[in-house]
């Protein structure tokens, strides 16, 4: 099985404190360390594993800067077999529909049995992988849980819906899914993985190569445009519990009493 | 007369059975028997030969020490009385009796063998030595058998899943070496009672085998003493090499493996194996693989501990993680790797080629990340069998194939990218001498700013809200006996104590060497620190740095040239108990200096955890990623821990350590103990009982 899978570098929420920039044009940048988006790594070590399973072979692919190098090197560290850089100035402020569009170009380079996205990026809209689909015109699952390779070129998957509930699908291959955290353990990199993937080559593709009309994405192309950040101001009615542990929740079961929450 | 004794029967090489003489087959039973144990012994070192490289000859002087003190003096046995007594009394009557054995062997076909120095009156004091030996282990191992089969005690015991019990192997064991020294007895006593009947004075010294052997075969004619002494020595014959070639099959192997297990131990504390000894970390890059993931990967003396383990179950007895049921007991560790080897290499039949994985094969990946690296299972192994390095080299395996759990990787990652593992900005890792902008400014060294003493806080003590207080309480107490420090801020990183000793080797020498940089930029002539594991790492586990001090060290130092004097405080009056860190007490030897701290504030009261104090102090749960890792546990190390200090009677634990400190108020909270008992780290303590901080108070 031929496998795509979509990565994206975004600033790890987890290890940066964001904050906006005083005009709200952007986070700021200065201090931000970088990794490959949570649900990506999930998609790549599910593409992994199916490929260990069923045989093909994984490719990792990213539109972004020369930085999303070492993304792409983490995930050929994991076990992906090749990986390509999209990255082209005309790329630069592309909406979702714009990314879509670049990676619907590279992913037309080759033919692939499985797409795979991230369910959604730590710094985006979940809006790539149905649009990708859709420029492709492949069937789609998004919040995909589980999948299973069935006879006949088909796929079973599971997507997580309301309350933690499953719902099975059978989908035909070729098809793209989104990905959801948890579907499976990702593997660990470390730096001596990367370090060893040094001598892969990992190609730079612009928009000549991707033969890309550069109009159509980036800014030029882009019909959403990012106005504006802030952060929430801190509203009212919290109210923080005051006394030692047992008064505490005293205090918190006559408030649920109150309210009916219990009897 | 000794030639009278000795010629009152006819000797075993001397009889003959069915007009065969004897002497050719007790001549067979011993080829044979030697054959075949040297088969074995072949057998069981091929495994050693394809391990790994492991140099242990250096620093001869320091192993026959060992030897001398954990082998031959049996220094560890007596940790556990009972066993320990009875097991002294056994292996020196095999020292004792060693001897005899071979002598007995070369007189079933060789007529008249003695061995240089025993006739005359060395041979006299012998023979009353020997005798009184075979007496002793006897009685002991009768003691050991009622011990192990009527008393049972729990160390012994094997979890269902695990297989058998082991009793029936150590039984046999006791019961061959009862037969071994019955017989001897009986060989003897025949004789001597012969040699009375032919008038030659011979007398037993009383009350040993021999002497009751004498008393039993009393009264019995010449050709039935013959029979008993034909018997018994065949008998002991017999034994003897089956004995012999049964000790390599099991845990009795440790009677021919201590030794040299003993003299090849780890002679340095605190510090973990190189990922392959013989590569420079230059090429560590060229490996294919890092650590163990098969059992050839193992270095040859890793595998000989497996093949020495008494199966004592002491290690596991005082394993944290055994005492709270995570998957873990280093005995098991060991027994399984023992197991596996001997299937892997079997006695006859071919080699089994398969390379079968151990973690996921014998070993689970849980059972290693349980493993906080507490030393307490090296301390107390009285075979030298240690654990950590291959934990340690079990781990790099692991995280070479990318097996990390999930709670692990995320704090990996944020070490990798950020130097601490919240993942928190290298910009606000001085954030916690902000608290003391206003009594004095904490200097950041640099190539700028030189320092003499640099102060290395830790990730913990750096960020975490609660251990920014040692910090801060380290500066005030550094200032006040007047040491001139600065810290390097951002230009800290980690100092990768756990990350090593989870596995992550690359990351750690990147921490490394980042810090090692920063450490040689600031100028700084040596190191201070409270943090065990920072202490540990810069003493153990880095080079060509500035010497480096726990502050208990400096303090107690400073206590005994007058530099530092403590006042009455808010613990004077208190009874307060003091928790060895393991990397300060078992991995580092700094068992006194922190109590000799605690002790100089006048009026306080320490009192200690009876049994579980110094270098057998219980661990608290383990520091640095040993805080992310979410084990399966019945329950928390760290309540284990709170019970001793609540049975101690102290309202108060003093530790010396952030995540001890960690670890035991958590605990505290959990076992519902926190309104009884309070626990402050020594810095903080010494801060409360500075004269300065009093007459701040008084003035306040």
């Amino acid at each position: 099985m031929e496998i795509l899978v979509c990565v994206k570098k975004v600033p790890d929420p987890a290890e940066n404190e964001i904050a906006v920039r005083r005009d709200g044009s952007d986070i700021d940048r200065d201090d931000l360390v970088y990794s490959v988006n949570e649900w990506d790594n999930y998609a790549v070590e599910e593409a992994i594993q199916l490929v260990e399973e069923h045989g093909g072979s994984v490719t990792v692919v990213s539109v972004g800067d020369e930085e999303s190098d070492e993304i792409i090197r983490r995930e050929l560290a994991m076990g992906a077999d090749a990986g390509k850089l999209l990255d082209d100035e005309a790329f630069h402020y592309s909406d979702g529909r714009g990314v879509a569009a670049i990676l619907a170009h590279a992913a037309r380079q080759a033919q692939y049995d499985l797409i795979l996205t991230g369910a959604q990026a730590e710094d985006a809209a979940a809006q790539v992988g149905g649009m990708l689909a859709a420029m492709l015109d492949l069937p789609y699952a998004s919040l995909v849980v589980r999948v299973e390779v069935k006879e006949g070129d088909k796929l079973e998957i599971a997507r997580e819906i309301d309350g933690g509930n499953l719902e099975i699908n059978e989908i035909d291959l070729p098809c793209a899914l989104s990905i959801q955290t948890g579907i499976n353990e990702p593997r660990y990199v470390g730096i001596r993985g990367i370090r060893k993937t040094a001598s892969v080559e990992v190609p730079v593709l612009g928009a000549a190569e991707l033969g890309l009309d550069p109009g159509t994405v980036g800014r030029a192309g882009a019909k959403v445009r990012k106005l504006d950040y802030f952060v929430p101001e801190l509203g009212q009615g919290a109210e923080i519990l005051q006394g030692s542990r047992e008064e505490i929740a005293d205090q918190l079961i006559a408030r649920l009493r109150g309210r009916g929450v219990i009897q | 007369m000794l030639n009278k004794i000795d010629n009152a029967l006819v000797p075993p090489a001397g009889t003959a059975i069915l007009g065969m003489p004897m002497a050719y087959v007790y001549l067979l039973i011993t080829c044979a028997g030697i054959c075949l144990f040297a088969y074995i012994l072949h057998k069981r070192l091929r495994p050693l030969l394809l391990a790994a490289p492991d140099p242990r000859l250096d620093r001869i002087g320091e192993r026959i020490g060992k030897v001398a003190r954990i082998w031959l003096g049996q220094w560890r046995q007596p940790r556990y009385l009972l066993a320990g007594i009875i097991h002294i009394f056994i292996f020196a009557g095999f020292i004792i009796l060693g001897l005899r054995s071979l002598q007995l062997i070369l007189m079933g076909f060789w007529q008249g063998a003695s061995l240089p120095g025993l006739d005359g009156s060395t041979g006299a004091a012998y023979n009353l030595v020997k005798d009184y030996a075979a007496t002793w282990v006897f009685v002991a191992c009768i003691i050991a058998a009622v011990r192990r089969g009527v008393f049972r005690p729990a160390r012994y015991q094997v979890p269902p899943s695990l297989g058998k019990d082991h009793l029936g192997e150590a039984l046999l064991v006791l019961g061959l070496i009862c037969a071994l020294v019955v017989s001897e007895s009986l060989f003897e006593a025949s004789l001597q009672n012969a040699a009375a009947r032919s008038g030659a004075a011979v007398s037993a010294s009383p009350l040993t085998l021999l002497w009751a052997g004498r008393l039993i075969l009393g009264g019995l004619g010449m050709p039935t003493l013959q029979a008993v002494n034909s018997l018994s020595y065949f008998s002991h014959e017999v034994v003897f090499f089956f004995f012999l070639c049964f000790l390599p099959l099991g845990k009795h192997f440790h009677v021919l493996t201590s030794l040299f297990n003993v003299f090849f131990m780890r002679l340095d504390r605190g510090k973990v194996k190189p990922v392959r000894n013989g590569v420079a970390e230059d090429q560590l890059d060229d490996l294919p693989e890092f650590g163990v993931s098969k059992l050839e990967d193992f270095t040859w003396k890793h595998i000989l501990d497996f093949y020495t383990c008494a199966d004592c179950g002491r290690c596991s007895d005082r394993c944290p993680a055994n005492r709270v049921n995570r998957p873990l007991s280093p005995r098991f560790l060991t027994i399984k790797a023992r197991d596996h080897v001997c299937a892997q290499y079997p006695l006859w039949g071919k080699t089994a080629g398969a390379e079968q994985e151990l973690v996921g094969g014998i070993y689970s990946d849980d059972e290693l990340w349980s493993c906080t690296t507490c030393g307490a299972c090296e301390q107390e192994c009285p075979l030298g069998i240690e654990y950590i390095d291959k934990i340690v080299d079990l781990r790099r395996g692991l995280v070479d194939l990318g097996r990390v759990p999930q709670s692990l990787q995320k704090p990996l990652g944020a070490l990798e990218k950020r130097g601490n593992p919240w993942g928190k900005s290298q910009r606000n890792r001085a954030d916690w001498a902000k608290a003391l902008a206003e009594e004095f400014a904490v200097t950041i060294a640099g190539p700028k700013q030189p320092v003499e003493t640099l102060y290395f806080v830790g990730s913990v003590s750096s960020y975490d809200e609660r251990m920014q207080r040692i910090a801060q309480a380290t500066a005030r107490v550094l200032r006040h006996v007047g040491v001139k420090f600065g810290v390097l801020g951002k230009a800290e990183n980690d100092g990768g104590h756990e990350v090593r000793r989870f596995g992550e080797e690359s990351l750690f020498l990147a921490l490394r060497d980042a810090n090692t940089e920063a450490i040689l930029n600031s100028g700084a002539s040596r190191i201070v620190t409270a943090d065990p594991h920072d202490y540990n790492a810069l003493k153990n586990d880095y080079r060509g740095i500035p010497p480096v001090m726990h502050l208990s060290q400096l303090l107690s130092q400073e206590l005994e040239r007058g530099g530092l004097a403590l006042e009455q405080g808010p613990y004077a009056d208190k009874t307060v108990v003091y928790h060895d860190p393991c990397y300060l007490g078992r991995h580092n030897g700094l068992y006194d200096e922190p109590r000799r701290v605690i002790d100089a504030i006048p009026g306080i009261r320490r009192v200690e955890m009876e049994g579980n104090c110094r270098d057998r102090s219980f661990c608290c749960g383990g520091g640095g990623l040993a805080l992310f890792y979410e084990p399966e546990e019945e329950q928390r190390i760290g309540v284990v821990r709170v019970s001793m200090a609540k049975q101690s009677g102290a309202q108060v634990i003093v530790t010396a350590c952030p995540f001890c400190l960690a670890n035991i108020e958590d605990a505290l909270k959990i076992a519902g103990l926190d309104q009884k008992i309070e626990v402050i780290d020594l810095m903080e303590l010494v801060e409360q009982h500075l004269p300065v901080a009093r007459r701040a108070a008084a003035g306040g």
